[in-house]
């Protein structure tokens, strides 16, 4: 862990450069070859060439959804943990992408609704259902919220709204073929619109994140000090499950349920550069970015020329990370 | 007189103790499983009346409705009753384990292993005309296979001087969720028509029993649940806590292997016949535990038998109430399911 601000800001700078170095590579790397040089080009001096297409509205597109949605569940992560003083809160563990996810299929199947403006609210109105549902479920009976009470609550939630998606998809096979890439959790094919239109919510969740830094902090604490130190707690507490709903529900919108990238990145970003949630908030964010983008990239590689969903691959990194923490990080509690 | 009956034989290694009014209920829970079949066995396409139906078990009424009632309707009301039966008391088994009333095959990964495994048989063993290369009643076996090496896994991964349930349950979810992504990415990359095969199978459905079927779940599932209510005693003593199970002399880690060895079989066998039928092994042993309280000596039969029905009348819907359209089973369980498992949840406060 670094001690000093000097250091610390130096990683950042360098996990920055990281996280644009990746977008560099998964704008040049692909099926298609390209270079820098020609995706300099296909920005600058653009000749309708079937490379400079591809690089604008098929890599680029990508890359940056990629990196937003790498970021924003990095950021979702981090609030969640210390929310829930569990090391394995995550949108994914906790039923918020199912439940967002179901949104959506229900939306695509059902309703044929394919406004991407109101894809971003169906998918806020599921995270949020599934959240307040989750909450309800893991306050109820005694001993409060244990970290043990809120992940099984999220694995039922979770197995509930993956069912009834299971449920509209094989009653509806016509959609099957539609979502199914999608609800895997994919980056690929996806428009600039997309992103555009759920941008909005997106910066208004980091911004509200690195504000309620300062505040999580003294959260991280435990509920008593928070308390004691005179924080208001229930207002906090609804104004970070907004921050998550919105984030969260922004992602499953653009790229649909990935997961692990919430569990991973904070435990990493805590190891490298501490608890200080106004570095640990960006810092995780750069983290994020650049994890997905990293698997988004490989994802085209293994097996070639098909592609794999990225939502895969952060499961198959993520599920050994997922229980060594399991063996580890709850058995004090 | 006493409240309870106690039974003990072969020098006190067998014991329950059965709340008496609980015995009543559990009597009555077997004749609505009969009635239910009864009527089931009558409902479809070819309406039968109950009365008949009743006449061609006793091998008489017409050849039609024979045929209807014991080639057609019978074989899936049976693999339901079994499923059904097996899912709900290896959730018991679980929840008892755990001592957490949210534990069940769904949640650490059994089921998805399954799932995983007969998505990986379906695709391995496909030619290029999407025609299996080889017999199809090798899928349940995969189905088991895939159970059975999730089962162990969660169990090893979990072992850390000792294996306990919130290790046990956190890295099922895990796991869980690694054979989801191993499933999404075989159907992705496979033909599409192999993906909707595949995911009518992990919503859980009956819909392709035969006789053959019924002929291997059942004596596997009457011996496996035989087995359970021998143990219940275990589990009651698992459910106090590791430490006063420990005090009153159970060796706590290999009861705890013997039971999630119990559970994995129990589920092996009901998803290789009945798919991924999911949060029957989560409900019925909650409705059980309202009916008849927490000892599981009375719970796990009061589960098995709210199995079988939740599974039935799943299944009854699925195939009755929209017309030519077969919805599976698993669609229902989960359907009315997961809402009225929420509402439990948030009753019991």
């Amino acid at each position: 862990m670094l001690k000093t601000s000097l250091s610390k800001l130096t990683i950042f700078i360098l996990t920055g450069f990281l996280m644009v170095f990746f977008i560099g590579m998964s704008i040049v790397f692909g099926y298609t070859n390209t270079s820098i040089q020609l995706a300099y080009e296909a920005f600058t001096q653009f000749n309708e060439s079937n490379e400079h297409l591809i690089i604008r509205t098929v890599r680029l597109p990508r890359a940056l959804i990629a990196a937003a949605c790498g970021a924003s569940l990095a950021i979702t992560g981090v609030l969640m943990q210390t929310l829930t003083k569990n090391p394995l809160a995550s949108p994914g563990i906790l039923g918020i992408n199912a439940g967002a996810g179901f949104a959506v299929v229900l939306s695509i199947t059902i309703f044929h609704i394919s406004s991407l403006q109101a894809f971003a609210w169906i998918s806020f109105l599921g995270a949020g259902l599934a959240a307040i549902c989750v909450y309800v479920i893991s306050s109820a009976g005694t001993g409060g919220l244990t970290p043990m009470k809120i992940t099984l609550a999220g694995s039922a939630i979770s197995a509930m709204f993956s069912s009834l998606t299971q449920g509209i998809l094989v009653t509806n096979e016509a959609g099957f073929e539609q979502v199914l890439f999608w609800l895997a959790g994919s980056v690929q094919g996806r428009k600039l619109e997309l992103l555009a239109a759920v941008s909005p919510y997106l910066f208004i969740g980091w911004t509200a994140a690195l504000m309620i830094a300062p505040r999580m902090n003294v959260l991280a604490m435990g509920d008593d000090v928070a308390v004691g130190l005179g924080l208001k707690l229930g207002r906090i507490k609804i104004f970070t499950g907004i921050i998550v709903i919105l984030l969260a529900g922004s992602s499953v919108a653009a790229a649909g349920p990935i997961g692990f990238i919430g569990i991973i990145i904070p435990h990493i970003a805590k190891k490298i550069i501490g608890l200080d949630h106004r570095w640990l908030i960006p810092y995780s964010a750069l983290l994020g970015a650049s994890l997905l983008l990293a698997a988004d990239i490989a994802a085209r590689y293994i097996i070639m020329p098909r592609e794999v969903p990225v939502g895969v691959m952060t499961a198959l990194i993520g599920t050994p990370f997922f229980i060594y923490i399991a063996r580890k990080g709850l058995s004090q509690s | 007189m006493s409240k309870y009956y106690s039974f003990r034989i072969l020098a006190d290694k067998i014991s329950f103790l059965i709340d008496k009014k609980a015995m009543i209920k559990i009597g009555f829970l077997a004749l609505l499983t009969l009635l239910i079949f009864i009527i089931s066995a009558g409902l479809g396409g070819m309406p039968i009346n109950p009365l008949h139906v009743l006449q061609v078990f006793f091998g008489g009424g017409e050849d039609m409705e024979r045929l209807v009632v014991m080639q057609f309707r019978l074989p899936r009301i049976m693999v339901s009753i079994f499923a059904g039966m097996a899912l709900a008391v290896a959730g018991g088994i679980l929840q008892g384990m755990v001592r957490n009333p949210l534990a069940s095959p769904d949640i650490i990964g059994i089921t998805a292993g399954a799932g995983a495994a007969v998505v990986a048989f379906l695709f391995l063993f496909s030619d290029h005309n999407h025609s299996l290369t080889v017999s199809i009643k090798w899928m349940p076996a995969a189905a088991f296979i895939g159970a059975a090496i999730v089962g162990f896994s969660v169990y090893f991964l979990s072992w850390r001087n000792g294996v306990t349930p919130v290790r046990l349950v956190l890295v099922g979810i895990g796991i869980a969720a690694l054979m989801q992504a191993c499933t999404t990415l075989l159907m992705v990359t496979g033909p599409i028509y192999r993906a909707a095969e595949a995911n009518i199978w992990i919503t859980g459905s009956v819909s392709g029993s035969s006789w053959e079927k019924v002929q291997i779940l059942a004596p596997w599932t009457i011996i496996l649940l035989i087995i359970a209510f021998l143990s219940t005693r275990t589990i009651n003593v698992q459910e106090l806590g590791d430490e006063v199970a420990i005090g009153l002399g159970s060796s706590v880690e290999r009861q705890r292997f013997f039971l999630l060895l119990i559970s994995t079989c129990l589920v092996g066998g009901a998803v290789a016949f009945a798919g991924g039928i999911g949060f029957v092994g989560l409900m019925a042993p909650h409705m059980a535990r309202r009916l008849v309280g927490s000892s599981f000596d009375a719970l796990l039969p009061t589960s098995a038998f709210i199995g079988a029905v939740l599974v039935m009348l799943a299944d009854l819907i699925g195939r009755t109430a929209f017309g030519p359209l077969e919805v599976p089973a698993g669609v229902f369980t989960a359907a009315i399911g997961a809402p009225y498992f929420i509402y439990l949840l948030v009753k019991t406060k």
